[in-house]
């Protein structure tokens, strides 16, 4: 069997415009975990495994660089590493299929609020949210009011990068201009 | 607009996709008549009021949602959960 390399699916430079910096986050092994109907207590146990528990809805949790966050109805995902066997859930692989983004900085939310329609006013760590950036689906990590992670469809990643650019510059302008 | 998911919480309306009147969750049995199938796939009331219709959370948490809301005034009444349980 030939070795696979993974590759980052943009392989860029981090951006900095003004003090806000996008990056492209290392790639790391995603999950996703659907509990079976009902399951969800028993799926909740078996985290308890590694340190974790199925995060409630627009939540996430983390323990010794494992993290799981809430992506759905009865879905989550658990980034970083791999899920305790035998679960009463759906799970699949799914760490080829997204790209992660790291938006940080004064004037994050700034740029974010120009394309995912939510308020982000008082975000604060420990939030998540399954929204939209511009027309793409977007999962969003609050680890600070102003440091996010943003995944997004690998397949997207380069128009993502683009729009938030775009997004970036804009803003930038706005506060240079004021 | 903005609804309430029942998960995710108020919401921008650009997040859902509108399916149609809740009717549809009222399907006919199989041995059904020709007129309650003619009824559940065709006629529709257009009242001027309260009015429940299927929205789903397409960008967000991917729940169907059945929507109470009042055609005249706008008003979004309540937001439910169409699958059980609000996890």
């Amino acid at each position: 069997m030939p070795d696979l390399i993974a590759k980052p699916a943009l392989g860029t430079m981090p951006l900095n415009l003004g003090q806000i910096v996008l990056t492209e986050a290392p790639m790391l092994e995603t999950h996703s975990i659907q509990p079976y109907p009902g399951q969800e207590k028993a799926v909740s146990k078996a985290l308890k495994e590694i340190g974790l528990a199925f995060p409630k809805p627009n939540t996430w949790l983390e323990k010794a660089g494992l993290r799981i966050v809430w992506t759905g109805r009865e879905q989550a995902f658990l980034l970083g590493g791999v899920p305790p066997a035998g679960m009463p859930a759906a799970v699949t692989d799914q760490s080829d299929g997204w790209v992660t983004l790291t938006l940080e900085g004064p004037g994050a939310r700034d740029v974010l609020a120009r394309l995912v329609p939510l308020d982000l006013r008082h975000v604060k760590k420990g939030d998540a949210a399954r929204s939209g950036l511009g027309h793409m689906p977007l999962i969003l990590i609050t680890e600070a009011p102003d440091s996010f992670r943003l995944m997004t469809f690998r397949s997207m990643a380069r128009t993502a990068w683009h729009e938030i650019h775009d997004a970036m510059t804009k803003v930038e302008a706005r506060r240079a201009a004021s | 607009m903005r609804l309430t998911c029942p998960h995710c919480g108020p919401r921008d309306r650009r997040e859902f996709y509108y399916y149609g009147a809740s009717e549809y969750l009222n399907r006919p049995g199989p041995e059904a008549a020709p007129d309650a199938w003619d009824s559940y796939l065709h006629l529709r009331d257009n009242p001027a009021g309260v009015t429940q219709d299927l929205w789903y959370h397409e960008q967000g948490c991917t729940a169907w949602l059945k929507v109470t809301r009042n055609t005249v005034t706008h008003e979004i009444l309540a937001v439910e959960a169409v699958a059980g349980g609000t996890k």
